[in-house]
């Protein structure tokens, strides 16, 4: 068994069980917690693929940014009395049967005839090529996010205005 | 590693966070959830650019790191507004444009 397989099978047993505890635990407080460590697997997951420069982007985004706003908006929403309302609603049979056959069609369609084996050859620096193609071939898409970002943050402090 | 697993592994991630969105009351929870299924679409992104040798994907996936984290701000700020105006985030309590 080579590292990057060990590596692999360690990564996604930790990604799939924080997902678990994110969907399953009563306290939302820790499924945020739960949530930030499925978000640094995943950081892992990128790096076993060879893109440096996305793990970076992942942490620091997700795990840091996300993470972050996530543990105020529950800070300011929740009312910690220790009230022990349920946090799931009446409908996890259903849920859970409508997941689990949603999750065997695709593995089943996975796996019904092979892919590409072997990862193709990298060839030169991965961060580079991304910040190339980023300013030449899809300059107009990262313009656009650009804009969808002001707007969507400007739109944020809006709502979060206070009264007056 | 076959692609597969990585295929694999990112449906199972996104059928979790599905589940969540499905089951979950609390308003927060259901973002969580949106956040596991967005993630799973990443790790599939990232798998296709690296087995196919194309950069496309990775660009793509920062992308749609950059919306999710602008999806999560304004969320979390209709979160607080609805929070602000009904004094409760949970989303079965929250029937305002029910007939």
């Amino acid at each position: 068994m080579t590292l990057d397989v060990l590596a692999f099978w360690v990564l996604a047993v930790v990604l799939v069980g924080s997902a678990l505890a994110v969907v399953l635990s009563k306290n939302l407080f820790h499924a945020v917690l739960w949530l930030a460590l499925a978000l640094t697997g995943t950081a892992g997951i990128f790096l076993i693929l060879e893109a440096e420069f996305l793990a970076a982007v992942q942490l620091l985004l997700y795990a840091g940014g996300i993470v972050t706003i996530m543990v105020f908006a529950i800070v300011v929403t929740e009312r910690l009395v220790g009230e022990s309302i349920s946090q799931t609603n009446r409908r996890i049979a259903a849920g859970a049967l409508v997941v689990a056959v949603l999750a065997g069609t695709i593995v089943t369609t996975i796996w019904r005839q092979p892919l590409t084996a072997a990862a193709a050859a990298q060839t030169g620096d991965v961060t580079r090529d991304i910040g190339q193609a980023v300013m030449t071939r899809y300059v107009l898409p990262f313009e656009l996010l650009a804009l969808l970002m002001l707007a969507g943050l400007m739109g944020a402090i809006y709502f979060a205005r206070p009264d007056d | 590693m076959p692609l597969e697993a990585y295929l694999t592994l990112a449906a199972i991630v996104f059928c979790i966070g599905m589940f969540g969105v499905i089951t979950r009351r609390n308003t927060i929870g259901i973002l969580l959830g949106i956040e596991l299924m967005l993630n799973a679409v990443n790790i599939n992104l990232v798998a296709f650019a690296r087995y196919h040798g194309d950069v496309t994907g990775m660009v793509f996936t920062v992308f749609t790191i950059c919306i999710t984290v602008t999806e999560a701000a304004l969320g979390l700020a209709i979160v607080i507004l609805l929070f602000r105006i009904r004094r409760t985030v949970m989303a079965d309590h929250l029937d305002l444009l029910k007939g």
